[in-house]
């Protein structure tokens, strides 16, 4: 008898498209029904749905009267896209904010192109110089002509109170998470309770109170721009949260970590900084990224105290007499808009998790 | 007295609450001595060694390393952590830094070493526990033997003066703990100070001055290997050496 010694490779698995569907979507009677009915929602959603938006939709024109078709009229967003873009920004001044924005498009297009050199600096550049040049291009100084916060609108308003919230949270949600667990109670009983009150209050209350009490609190005369104030409620209601979610993180990281760092000589902040923290803030990746979306989606409350964001905008210029009745097109444009804005921010939390992804 | 003194333990005692650990703990471990701590689980080894680098803190008593007492003062905590490296059982690797980053981490922000300096050592280190070929993997993508070599690596880039092990073959599969005990063996010819929680007697007897029983919190017998093996005079030990050996 001879044996045949042939390497064995792992079974083939030939499905081909028929393969795939029976596998995945005609299992059994079940899954069948539920391909079915879901093949069946879709055919009745989607068609009207694209005809409105693109196949009948108004595209060229400058007035409601150009809207002639059944679709969607998208002249309205295009005539007002100045306004929804930028507020009442001084339209000679505009190039100030798309300044701005080209900054920030370039530095974030180098982040995100793999294997290049000096990300660091990019990163130091937009977390410290990059601030300033945003104060003083937007609302002037330096010779530039001064634009009041209250001409601020649009998606640049909701940009810059959902950036400021999001980037000014999380160090400071990161030093109320570390406080909380401290062992000196003082400090741990301070963090708990800024944590909890503003964890109880509805952010719009948060708004308001910003808005109409805070100024009773502060002596005669010492008047905060409304923007700022807002911008303190946000981010302090953001911070309270991003710390219990930091809190998680570092409830889930085992004692040997701390013990390990600890026997090689490093000091809290060292540990902390260097061991603990990028651990688990590399866990919590996900449900910091909820965090901003959430803060991002929830800007659009700003409204309540007079500032025109974004959704506010849209839902502003629909009240013009000259485009009354375009609701729909407004409210359909912002959620497009937000979505691509939250759904890049979902997609880079994958992305980030996959690249600091070392094993454990 | 040639012999220079490096730990000093002067009649230690700990609770954990209700629980007496250490109970009048008494010890001199000389310059190049190796010890080596046995007893049964729970019987206060960990917690004896701990203290020295201050991971626990002792209530009563008196420890004194390489001159300088430990107190509640973070400046002569530090210091003598830098004096002295620790192994332990489960690695305790940093699992997000390369096996290189996690050699290096603590020469270059605890002793200030320059970057390129301190990576240098850190192969240098790693080449003698024979994982240099390794050095750019992460901790997860190493075998049990491997993590625990890196991690004596790691402690042994701070240059300390004495190494304490706990138990560092306990969580190995047994082909790998020779791999381990003869990096150890290596340590302890080149006149590093050691004290070793183990259950490995032939690597006790292999190197150890000394071996101390541990029960309840206290030191029951303390012998060179010979007598330890040949002539134990506690009840316990015997009971203990029957089971084990
Ligand atoms: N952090 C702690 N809190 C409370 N009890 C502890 C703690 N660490 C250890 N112990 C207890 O102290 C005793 C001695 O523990 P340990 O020094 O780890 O023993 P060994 O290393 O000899 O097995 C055990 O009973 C253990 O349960
Ligand atoms: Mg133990």
């Amino acid at each position: 008898m001879s044996t045949t010694n042939k390497e064995i490779g792992p079974p083939v698995i030939e499905l081909g498209v028929m393969g795939w569907l029976r596998k995945n979507l005609f299992s059994n009677w079940y899954n069948s029904l539920l391909t079915i009915s879901g093949l069946y929602l879709l055919y009745i959603l989607i068609p009207p749905l694209v005809n409105w938006i693109f196949l009948d939709a108004n595209f060229v024109g400058s007035t409601r009267d150009d809207c002639t078709n059944e679709g969607a009229c998208w002249i309205f967003i295009q005539q007002n896209i100045k306004l929804i873009f930028y507020g009442l920004y001084p339209t000679e001044e505009l190039w100030r904010v798309n300044f701005v924005y080209l900054i920030l498009l370039i530095s974030g297009i180098y982040l995100l192109i793999p294997n290049l050199k000096r990300k660091g600096w990019v990163g130091a550049f937009l977390l410290i110089i990059f601030p300033i040049i945003c104060v003083v291009m937007l609302s002037g100084g330096l010779g530039l002509e001064a634009v009041e916060t209250r001409l601020w609108g649009g998606l640049f308003l909701t940009l810059v109170i959902a950036g400021v919230g999001i980037v000014l949270s999380l160090p400071i949600g990161v030093m109320l998470a570390l406080g909380r667990r401290s062992k000196l109670p003082v400090v741990s009983l301070l963090c708990t309770i800024f944590i909890e009150i503003w964890r109880g209050v509805p952010l719009i209350t948060v708004l308001f109170m910003a808005s109409n009490m805070f100024p009773l609190f502060m002596p005669e005369g010492v008047n905060f721009d409304k923007l700022i104030r807002a911008l303190i409620g946000v981010m302090f209601f953001s911070a309270a949260y991003l710390a219990e979610v930091v809190r998680g993180g570092l409830q889930a990281m085992p004692k040997g970590q701390y013990e390990a760092s600890q026997a090689v000589g490093l000091t809290y902040w060292r540990m902390m900084a260097l061991v603990i923290l990028p651990q688990s803030l590399k866990m919590v990746i996900p449900a910091i990224i909820g965090s901003f979306i959430a803060i991002f989606k929830d800007t659009t409350l700003v409204l309540v105290i007079g500032l025109f964001d974004f959704l506010g905008i849209i839902q502003f210029v629909g009240t013009n007499p000259d485009w009354l009745g375009f609701s729909h097109e407004g409210y359909v444009f912002a959620a497009a808009v937000f979505w691509v804005f939250c759904y890049a921010m979902s997609w880079y939390s994958q992305r980030l998790e996959k690249k600091l992804d070392t094993g454990r | 007295m040639s012999s220079e003194l490096m730990i000093e333990m002067k009649n230690v005692h700990k609770w954990f609450g209700e629980l007496h650990v250490l109970n009048d703990i008494n010890l001199e471990i000389n310059k190049g001595e190796k010890i080596v701590i046995c007893g049964p689980s729970g019987s206060g080894k960990s917690t004896l060694i701990r203290c020295i680098n201050r991971l626990e803190e002792h209530q009563r008593g008196n420890i004194i390393v390489e001159g300088t007492e430990l107190t509640n003062d973070s400046r002569s905590i530090e210091r003598i952590r830098g004096e002295v490296g620790m192994v332990f059982q489960q690695f305790n690797l940093f699992p997000h830094l390369s096996i290189l980053d996690n050699c290096s981490l603590a020469p270059i922000w605890v002793r200030k070493l320059p970057k390129a300096e301190a990576k240098e050592k850190a192969m240098e280190y790693l080449k003698r526990v024979q994982i240099d070929d390794q050095a750019h993997k992460y901790p997860a993508q190493l075998s049990g033997g491997q993590q625990q070599r890196a991690a004596i690596a790691r402690a042994l880039c701070m240059e300390p003066r004495i190494m304490l092990f706990d138990e560092p073959t306990s969580a190995l599969d047994p082909e790998m703990i020779k791999e381990v005990l003869d990096v150890m063996v290596g340590l302890a010819q080149g006149g590093m100070t050691m004290i070793v929680v183990t259950h490995e007697m032939g690597f006790a007897k292999e190197v150890a001055d000394s071996i101390i029983f541990m029960d309840e919190g206290q030191i029951v017998e303390a012998k060179n290997p010979k007598d330890f093996f040949d002539n134990p005079e506690s009840e316990r030990t015997k009971t203990f050496l029957s089971q084990i050996l």
